[in-house]
This record gives structure tokens, sequence and C-alpha cells, in this order.
């Protein structure tokens, strides 16, 4: 039987595809790569790579410990390189309007109760809880790939980070 | 509710009934699909038509055109739908041969799930990969309704949550595939203050997809408001040519694939989108596509599925291209 070998690219390890035209604007594609995107990033910083209206997939690289966030609407974080801890809390006062989009900064370390703590790997998904504060923290320099809604602390570089030629 | 009649009739003698829609007729014989409409004709390989027909049926038409090839397909208008030949068909269109009729949602799904379970035999899995299935020809024998009605996975919130899609284990029926055996399948550390088990929560994503039994079949894995993730794995050529009617994100996360894309209307070569792993790029919503995944691979489709969208793209308001740069 054939022994198969996944490939997954990582923060030091990626090689890019891209778009051949044959008949149009390479553009048009939007085409980036996310560890790409997360090489050139300062740690926390939330750099888009995908849009569609309000709705944004955000490229986080994570190093270090990140300040506190609290989120309006749900959110989904994969780790897809490294390790990354998820401290999440809920604030004994409401942070940030439910109608909001996208997550807050938080200065230094908001009030509430620990709901509790995970430690995710490589492929692993967490949930950011609507309503709730969360911090990440990586001891390496790890990547996190953010299912959310444009906010105000959404990167758009678009021009930095597609193929435009 | 009205009760929807399939016009269908006497097998032949291969085994197979014949189904009609409007003016559209089908037939199967051991090898093809036959179809005929009043100003043409088409016949393509059945085992091609059965994998395209069981994802248009399993996705209920999903968003926008499904060519099933380059003459033959749906286009969902969300409650009602086209059949089509020769409608996205340059050639077609000059030649003034091409057909369309219009069909109530229920009339062309009842009749599209006839055909489906009529015409797949016991040893065919149209969902499955090359490698991890029987052949879909010959005369008929048995069906596979087990495989062809499948439930699609469609989280409420997020896979593995209290009351909403569990994970896969080897338990549940799902083992590992052949292709991602080195997958690592450790789950994250979960650490839950008491009270809070509905809201702290993880999983191992790359394991649940390395668990997948079907190609080409895209999941709800979680939830942002109208925002899905719609991961799937994929292996060999998408079934179909999906002509977007509004715009699709993808995410490739493992190994590779290589789209072809084409003008939504008249098939025209476009371009060519090599996606390796970490790569992320975007379908107009005016072209076609269709993947071509050498070694099983894992990707991240993610879809807006805004209710708002169908009438904003009736009204022309819908972007195209979902940034300018």
């Amino acid at each position: 039987m054939t022994e198969y070998q996944t490939v997954f690219a990582h923060l030091d390890d990626f090689t890019k595809g891209g778009v051949e035209v044959i008949n149009d604007d390479p553009k048009n594609y939007v085409f980036s790569n996310m560890f790409d995107v997360a090489s050139r990033s300062k740690p926390w910083e939330k750099v888009c790579i995908c849009k569609n209206l309000e709705y944004v997939v955000e490229v986080i690289r994570a190093e270090g410990v990140s300040e506190w966030r609290v989120t309006p609407h749900d959110e989904f974080a994969i780790v897809v390189d490294g390790e990354v801890v998820f401290d999440l809390l809920a604030p004994s006062s409401t942070l940030v309007d439910p109608a909001a989009s996208g997550s807050r900064a938080l200065p230094g370390e908001p009030e509430g109760k620990k709901m509790g703590r995970i430690t995710a790997g490589h492929g692993h998904m967490v949930l950011l809880p609507a309503g709730r504060c969360y911090r990440m923290s990586a001891s390496s320099p790890s990547v996190v790939l953010l299912q959310t809604i444009q906010g105000p602390d959404t990167i758009e570089r678009w021009a930095a980070i597609c193929q435009k030629y | 509710m009205t009760e929807v009649t399939v016009n269908t009739g006497e097998a032949n003698e291969y085994g197979y009934k014949p189904f009609s829609i409007g003016e559209f007729n089908f037939s199967r014989d051991e090898h093809f699909v036959h179809v005929t409409w009043p100003t043409g004709t088409h016949v393509t390989s059945a085992e091609p038509f059965l994998k395209a027909l069981t994802r248009d049926v399993a996705w209920n038409f999903f968003y926008g055109t499904i060519n099933f090839d380059a003459v033959l397909g749906t286009t969902n208008h969300y409650g009602n739908v086209d059949l089509f030949a020769g409608r996205f068909n340059e050639a077609y269109r000059k030649a003034e041969i091409d057909h369309m009729e219009n069909f109530p949602e229920d009339e062309i799904k009842a009749m599209f799930t006839a055909m489906l379970s009529d015409w797949t035999n016991e040893s065919f899995d149209p969902f499955a990969a090359p490698m991890e299935t029987g052949s879909a020809f010959g005369s008929k024998s048995g069906n596979n309704d087990a495989a062809v009605t499948r439930t699609r996975v469609t989280a409420k919130r997020m896979v593995g949550l209290p009351g909403d899609e569990k994970i896969r284990t080897d338990d549940s029926g799902y083992p590992v595939n052949r292709a991602f055996q080195d997958v690592d399948q450790s789950e994250p550390l979960v650490e839950v203050e008491p009270g809070y088990e509905d809201e702290v929560s993880a999983y191992n994503f790359f394991a649940y997809l390395s668990r997948s039994d079907v190609t080409w079949n895209p999941s709800v894995v979680s939830v942002c408001k109208d925002s899905l993730y719609c991961p799937t794995t994929e292996e060999f050529i998408l079934p179909v040519i999906h002509g977007n009617d509004r715009v699709e994100w993808f995410i490739q996360l493992s190994d590779e694939i290589i789209w072809e894309v084409e003008d939504g209307n008249t098939g025209s070569p476009r371009a060519k989108v090599v996606m390796k792993a970490g790569d992320c790029a975007t379908m107009p919503a005016d072209i076609r596509h269709r993947g071509y995944s050498p070694k099983r691979s894992m990707l991240l489709v993610w879809e807006n599925n805004s209710p708002a969208i169908p009438d904003m793209i009736a009204r022309g308001e819908a972007p195209v291209v979902p940034v300018k740069f």
C-alpha cells in the first residue's frame, strides 16, 4: 500500500503556489499565503487574508502574550502552526455591545471569573465565545487563523501580501 | 404540502428506469447517460454524471451554477432551479441548440433523487475517491442509497460542543483515511471551570478532517453568524464545474490543488490557480472552477451564507471580486 505524506506548511517552511493567468488579472484572485503573511507580521497583528462583505479571516502571528480582548460574537481560532494557550474569562460586566463587529482590545486584565484554559496545538480549533474575554500566549512563534467579523483592529494590507502580476 | 410526482417509466434491458422533467428526458445504459431536449441530445459517462448528480442533490443545488460537464447543469435561484443544456456553452448558444427550463426546487430535487437512487449500483459510492469505490458501470445491480443519502454535516455552532455535531472516532465509524495516516490525532488540553462546559471547547480539526469518508463534499464545522467554515477533503477531480454566483474563498490547509478557472458564461479559460499548503485565494463571482487534487488534501472552503446575497445578486450589487487593491 502506498505510504502517503501529508504536506502541511509552517512559519519557517512554506512554498507558495500562484495564479497562472490565461485571460485575467491575477489581482482578481486575492492570492496570498498565511505563513508568508505571518512571517512578515508583528506579534498579535490581525491581518485580513480573506474578506466577504463584513466577514473576514485573519492571520495572527502568536508570539509572547497578547492583550486581553473581548468579542461580541463567536470567533473560531485554528492553530495552524506551533502551540497557543487560550485563557478565557467571563467578565463581571458587559464590555462590548453584542451588536458590534470584531473583537476589542481591553486595557489591563478585565475583572471577572476564570472560565478555563485551552492549550491548542497544530490543527486544533478553539471556540472564543460571544461576550467573553480571551488572551492568547505562545512560547515560540506560532500562527492562528481566526474566523471573525471585521473589527477596529483588522488590518488590510492587500497590496503588500497578494500576488499582483 | 403538494405531493411531487416523478415522471418515470419501465426499466430498460439494462434494468434502469427512464426519467423526464419538462422537456428534458434522461436514460442510462451500462456505460452512458443519454439526455434529450427539443433542440439537442447529449451523452456522457455514467460515472461522472452520478458523482455530479449526488453532489447537486446533497448540496440542495448549492450556490450558483453546478455544471455537470460543458453542456448540462443546474442554476440555483433558492426556491426554484434552472435545468439547462448548453446554456453556458458558447458554441451551443451560437448554434441555438441550447435549452433551459425552470422548476420548483422540490420538483427537480424529487426527480434527481429518484434518478440517483435507481441509477447508482450497490458497488458504487459517488462520494468516494476513485481508489475507494467499486464500479458505476454495468447493468443495474441493487442500490447504494446508504451512500448517496449521507447526511451532510452542518454544525450549528462548532463541532464537538455539547448537543452539536460530534467529533469523528474509530468507534463512531470514521477511521483515519489511508492518505492521512500521518496526521496527528492528539486532542487539545481543555481545562474547564465548573459551569462553563458549553463554552470552553476545542477539538482537533485536522484529525476530524483526516477521518472524512467523502471527497469534494464541504461540511459546516463552525458558524460565526453567516460566516461558515466548510472544510472538505479532496482527491482526484471535483466532479462538478462550480459556477459561482457569489464570492467564495479557498484556504489550502494541506497538500495541493490545481484549479482551472473559466469564464462563467462562456467557458473560456481565464486562469490556473495552483494552491499549496497555506495558500489562500478567492474565486470571483463571475467564473466557474474545477479542482484537481493529486493527493488527498484538506481544503477549507469559506462561504458567506447571508440570505441577503441572492437579492444583492439580483440587483447586481453583490461584489464580483471581494477586494480591490
